[in-house]
């Protein structure tokens, strides 16, 4: 068991520059998730934490432990890769026996440890065949089976799940969670699968371009994303975006005039924003209702039922695009004109800069976007 | 139609078959015939007379010229398989300055005919004091067969998947424990192609062993079969050549049937993934 501590931590490969000054403050036990688009840096943040990648500058503790200048195997973390990266001429046994055996552990002991994880994972009938004669399933669980007979403070997770079909994936993910329930060990978890993230994680740290966009949990990040990046990049579908004018900025909140359409008072503090100028509305696809008396009117483009809910692609003039999603079969045709109602408090409003407006808390008093101290870090 | 290609094909076969086999057919055949039998045309053989092998052995010290040659093919191919694969791991994990410069000098070592560095050759092997020895022949051999391999072997390395040296590393290996533990085993049939094609190549071997060596006892075979002289200076004892030609063939096939299958995985391997 132990934190991992980054601080001001930076990656360059030559000139190119990878990771700007990430600072992040893992806590014990934590299950934390990294997001971001492909080519944001959350593989090589990880990669940097278990050493396989020298670190350029900044440090990174594990357990208060400098372990900057340390090798993988010292570190004491574990990995789990996304390619599995299985020794293919050795047994399973072997393969989870491998790391104890370099540990010089006992036979006795590496027997134990390697048995005890494999009634773990139920792959204890497995133990004598060769990874290719394992499915990709299994093989993942020899994997993951490695990772635990370590006995590792810190578990890493390199994209796991990414090479299984979706039910396995779904099948293996609540695994893992189950494995974070019985161990209590640190775990970092790399993604790009939303799903995944909002599911394991106790926090989310959304990456974009080496830098961390927001960090929190799944929830604080889903309804209160804190810039224009995080708004957009969790929640499927995406988030709605509206430019839109500010015409009023008030103690109740700030208005703005929709395109083509009414005016709308979103509860959030000005935060300096003032009268005339261009900013983002942001509403999520199940925040906006179709409605007798609505703000904004356009046209239905395209509908996709889901069974359990529809989506409605909305044109609504100029070129501008809502999708609404609402519960059980869609009751409109393509073509058929609709009043749509955005509910004010589940907007968001942006400013040029991409930074989220502070809510207005009940009490009139602008309240941080996101609690957790860990949004200071970013 | 459908007969006729396929009675092309065997016929086809078979000549090739017989082309390269013929020879060896002939040496065989012609090591168990003696005195003026031996400049009659015959393909089929009369009788098994094997006062020829008898000859080989008794005329000349040849039991000591296989024993070099086990020697000299065998260090090289000791010491090529060794240096290939950990300079293989170098090449082929390790980023380095001047690593493809120093690729292209080793492939370039192996562009220049024998002929050309003989002298150049003689000279460092007389300096090492090793002229007319086993080890200045084992360093020579190396010449030739340490380019390919370290190129072959290089290639194969390139091609096993980064993540499991990481995991590896993760489990605690040190570089030189991933070589021998995980790399070794996943390049063995590359391993045996090119130790076998290096064995060849030594056993083989006929200018430096040649050039390098003075006394019989120092020979391996390939000079020491060249240098067999009949009664008089005007007669080539063509039964003693064409047995010593058989027995030293023979190990070589037996090797290649040992490691056939090896050989043909390392020959495709990589071709596919998988």
């Amino acid at each position: 068991m132990a934190d991992v501590v980054l601080k001001n931590v930076r990656k360059s490969f030559g000139r190119a520059r990878v990771i700007h000054g990430v600072d992040l403050d893992v806590k014990d036990g934590e299950f934390l998730v990294f997001v971001g688009p492909s080519g944001c840096g959350k593989s090589t943040l990880l990669r940097l934490i278990a050493g396989l990648e020298d670190i350029t500058s900044g440090d990174l503790f594990i357990g208060g432990q400098r372990v900057n200048d340390l090798a993988p195997a010292k570190r004491g973390i574990a990995m789990v890769f996304q390619s599995y990266a299985l020794y293919p001429h050795m047994s399973v046994y072997d393969n989870m026996a491998f790391g104890l055996e370099l540990a010089k552990s006992s036979k006795a002991q590496i027997d134990a440890k390697v048995r005890e994880a494999a009634r773990m994972l139920q792959i204890e009938n497995l133990l004598d065949r060769k990874p290719r004669q394992l499915s990709g399933g299994q093989r993942q669980r020899v994997a993951i089976g490695r990772a635990i007979v370590r006995d590792p403070k810190v578990f890493l997770f390199d994209e796991p799940l990414s090479n299984l079909d979706a039910a396995l994936r779904v099948q293996t993910r609540i695994e893992i969670a189950k494995l974070h329930t019985d161990t209590r060990a640190t775990m970092i978890y790399v993604t790009h699968d939303q799903v995944e993230a909002m599911t394991l994680a106790d926090r989310i740290v959304v990456l974009n371009a080496g830098r961390i966009e927001q960090v929190g949990t799944p929830l604080e990040l889903y309804h209160r994303p804190a810039n224009l990046f995080v708004a957009g990049f969790l929640g499927s579908p995406q988030m709605n975006f509206i430019t839109c004018v500010v015409s009023h900025v008030g103690s109740d909140g700030v208005q703005v005039q929709l395109p083509n359409a009414g005016m709308i008072t979103v509860p959030v503090s000005s935060d300096g924003v003032r009268v005339g100028e261009t900013v983002t509305l942001g509403i999520r696809p199940d925040h906006v209702k179709v409605s007798a008396q609505g703000t904004l009117t356009g046209r239905i483009e395209l509908v996709e039922e889901l069974g359990e809910n529809h989506l409605l692609y909305v044109d609504f003039g100029k070129d501008r695009h809502l999708t609404i999603r609402e519960p059980g079969d869609a009751r409109h045709g393509i073509g058929q004109e609709v009043s749509l109602s955005l509910a004010p408090e589940s907007c968001h409003l942006f400013k040029d800069s991409g930074e989220a407006l502070p809510l207005i808390a009940p009490t009139g008093t602008p309240m941080a976007r996101s609690p957790s101290p860990a949004t200071s870090a970013a | 139609m459908k007969a006729l290609t396929r009675i092309g094909f065997w016929l086809l076969v078979v000549a090739i078959g017989l082309f390269s086999i013929f020879p060896f057919y002939y040496a065989v055949i012609s090591s168990f015939r003696s005195g003026s039998d031996l400049f009659k045309v015959a393909y089929r053989p009369e009788r098994l007379d094997f006062s020829n092998y008898i000859a080989v052995f008794e005329r000349q010290p040849f039991g000591t010229n296989i024993f070099n040659s086990v020697v000299v093919a065998g260090s090289v191919v000791a010491l090529s398989l060794g240096l290939g694969i950990t300079a293989a791991y170098a090449f082929g994990r390790i980023r380095f300055r001047g690593r493809s410069l120093l690729l292209m000098t080793i492939l370039t070592v192996s562009m220049f005919p024998q002929v050309a560095v003989l002298s150049g050759m003689f000279e460092l092997i007389r300096s090492f004091g090793l002229y007319n020895t086993l080890p200045g022949l084992i360093l020579a051999n190396l010449m030739l067969t340490l380019p390919f391999t370290i190129w072959v072997l290089t290639t194969f390395m390139r091609e096993l998947p980064k993540e499991i040296e990481e995991a590896a590393f993760v489990d605690g290996a040190t570089p030189w424990i991933v070589v021998r533990r995980v790399f070794l085993p996943l390049m063995m049939p590359a391993a045996v192609t090119t130790g076998l094609l290096a064995f060849i190549v030594s056993w083989n071997e006929f200018l430096f062993a040649l050039t390098f060596t003075l006394t019989n006892e120092q020979r391996t075979v390939p000079p020491a079969i060249a240098l067999m002289s009949g009664s008089t200076a005007y007669e080539l004892p063509w039964g003693t050549i064409m047995a010593a030609s058989v027995i030293v063939t023979v190990p070589i096939i037996a090797l290649v049937l040992i490691f056939q299958r090896k050989i043909v995985a390392g020959l495709t391997a990589g071709a596919v993934k998988g």
